[in-house]
């Protein structure tokens, strides 16, 4: 990709491929390439997520097998997969807990981006297509909730399509719902595409993870410094040095995963979801996946329909701009003393927008007392998610621009070669 | 060519076959875009019949329209004096009650009978209706609990993220005591 190559072919049968189809050159290329040499643990999430989109695709591909796209059989077939078909109860659930875990992985892969700022110069395309397999990864993440129609994903579909007659129906909102539907509501047609849809979505995601590996091969990656390679002793080839260092964060990832998987497999979903699904009835609480509880808090912290749809959609939009709107020339917030406390105010909010989300925007944080007719009155769950809404956007804007002006960065070592000698003699 | 400020004929074919292939594009996208729409059967299924004749005072059936729950209310002479006593200008969605009403056969309307879809207007739930006002939220008719929308007897919105009242589904009385939901009376 960049640079020259490094592949030497020896055998002749090697040499005869190579001047046809470079096959092997491009991924000796693609493997053996310099490497920033102080890497830590936060850089090995790409790894474990390539590793979470081949499981989601091989065990996705083979539930695809056994299930029936139908309303009257989609909840039956997931039964009769975790019931009947050999080995079942072990790749469905592999396929529906290893959601969970590629969203875990992937969100700590972006705010490892945002702390050490991977987004920006000369980053920015790395970041952008990443955003977009985030969108794709939402995207599919919800369409494959809904295929095993009990009430949760029968409800959550209604709600999400719902988003979109928020569109003033002057301007096509009535429309829009029934062309997603394919009828007037949620029904076979739609379960039915989704199942297309979801069955497309991976392979989009595959091609982008691709644009997303070469725009890295570009720059080659960022570093817990920020600090840009300068010489060949900042740098170590990535096969074997990282290779190795991904493959052992992989192992314990996967102890996790298992972990959830054999003792816990439906701990991240939702009992309603195992009652069939009923468009006459709504449950009493209705919760998306823990993965889009932020959103969803962000949607019910606003009292209007539309303005709550603009936030929550804003809020995923505001991530593509992130690389302008961190000014400040330091890359890492390591050496960013305000940004960095920010930053952690911003993961706390997050997570604190996911607590929102789980809640019913009326129950209460904490009571401060009673009313006459004698229920507790206190801070609710929605003063609370709105709070949060307006720090995650504070952040953003202007918290990130105004620190990039104001800050005054801690001094850098003079590259990545001197910052881990001086790790490595005590002095870091 | 530098020299001509007269389009040639080569310029216009470039223009004439870029707009005939923009054309051509558009005629093939829509049967893909088209598709997704409802399709034939599904609209044939536009309409039921009910008979409301067993439907208890201060009760409401469910009936199943269109994939979406239709609610028939049999309102109390007191639940029809409040629908009627509110200041209609407070109102987010601004219709009177009779607004929101029919005529029966004889050209009256029928207050008793309250016709609404079950479907909230801000996502889609379906709203909870309590005879013992439990559950029905402030205003003695629906809550959503979903996202907390409180609507009056007429279905009307009046707390809550909804931005609309319940949509009443085109009906009419073929009888005193049965209706067609999903077509309007023929005049």
């Amino acid at each position: 990709m960049s640079g020259h190559s490094r592949y030497d072919p020896k055998t002749g049968i090697e040499k005869w491929l190579d001047a046809r189809l470079p096959i092997i050159r491009l991924g000796v290329d693609t493997l053996i390439f310099p490497s920033p040499r102080n890497l830590n643990y936060w850089w090995t999430f790409g790894a474990i997520l390539a590793v979470m989109l081949v499981s989601q695709l091989i065990t996705g591909i083979i539930l695809a097998m056994h299930y029936v796209p139908h309303p009257d059989h989609a909840f039956d077939a997931i039964q009769h997969i975790n019931r009947d078909v050999n080995y079942g109860w072990l790749l469905q659930p592999m396929h529906a807990v290893g959601a969970s875990m590629m969203f875990l992985a992937a969100y700590i892969h972006m705010f490892r981006g945002i702390y050490y700022g991977s987004a920006k110069n000369p980053r920015e395309m790395i970041w952008i297509v990443g955003m977009v397999i985030y969108l794709l990864m939402m995207a599919a993440g919800f369409m494959g909730y809904v295929l095993p129609w009990g009430q949760m994903s029968i409800w959550g579909a209604i709600v999400i399509t719902n988003l979109f007659s928020a569109i003033p129906p002057e301007a096509a909102g009535t429309s829009v719902t029934q062309w997603l539907w394919g009828g007037f509501s949620v029904d076979g047609p739609t379960l039915n595409r989704f199942f297309s849809l979801h069955y497309l979505l991976p392979f989009l995601i595959v091609a982008m993870v691709m644009l997303h590996v070469w725009a890295l091969h570009i720059p080659s990656n960022n570093n817990p410094t920020g600090i840009s390679i300068k010489t060949k002793a900042d740098t170590l080839d990535f096969h074997p040095y990282y290779t190795v260092k991904d493959a052992f964060a992989i192992v314990v990832f996967l102890m996790i995963f298992s972990w959830f998987l054999f003792f816990m497999p439906d701990s991240m979903g939702h009992p309603d979801n195992l009652i069939p699904a009923n468009p006459l009835s709504t449950p009493a609480h209705i919760v998306p996946e823990w993965y889009y509880l932020p959103f969803y808090a962000m949607l019910r912290a606003v009292p209007d329909k539309l303005l709550g749809v603009l936030t929550m959609f804003g809020a995923i939009a505001i991530l593509f701009v992130l690389p302008w709107l961190d000014t400040s020339k330091v890359r890492s917030m390591r050496y960013r003393p305000l940004a960095k406390l920010f930053f952690f105010i911003f993961v706390l909010a997050c997570l604190g927008l996911g607590w929102c989300g789980a809640k019913l925007p009326s129950d209460l944080v904490f009571a401060t007392g009673v009313d006459e007719a004698g229920n507790a009155v206190g801070f609710s769950f929605v003063w609370l998610s709105r709070i949060l809404t307006v720090y995650y956007f504070a952040f953003f804007f202007p918290i990130l621009p105004i620190l990039g002006w104001v800050e005054k960065p801690k001094p850098r070592p003079a590259s990545i070669e001197a910052s881990v000698l001086a790790h490595a003699k005590g002095d870091d | 060519m530098a020299d001509t400020t007269e389009p040639t004929r080569r310029d216009f074919i470039h223009i004439a076959s870029g707009a005939a292939s923009v054309v051509g594009v558009g005629f093939f996208a829509w049967p893909l875009i088209d598709q997704m729409n409802p399709s034939a059967d599904t609209m044939a299924l536009a309409t039921i019949e009910l008979d409301i004749s067993n439907i208890e005072e201060g009760q409401q059936v469910v009936a199943k329209w269109q994939g979406k729950p239709v609610f028939i209310r049999y309102r109390t002479p007191a639940e029809i004096a409040a629908a009627d006593a509110v200041d209609v200008a407070s109102l987010r969605d601004k219709q009177t009650d009779d607004e929101r009403l029919i005529p029966g056969p004889d050209g009256k309307l029928k207050p008793q009978y309250l016709v609404a879809i079950g479907v909230c207007t801000h996502l889609g739930c379906v709203p909870l209706f309590d005879p013992n006002d439990e559950k029905g939220g402030e205003y003695r008719g629906w809550f959503c609990p979903c996202h907390g929308s409180h609507y009056d007897n007429s279905g009307r919105i009046r707390k809550g993220p909804a931005p609309k009242n319940l949509e009443i589904p085109p009906y009419w009385y073929i009888t005193d005591t049965v209706l067609e939901i999903g077509k309007e009376a023929v005049v």
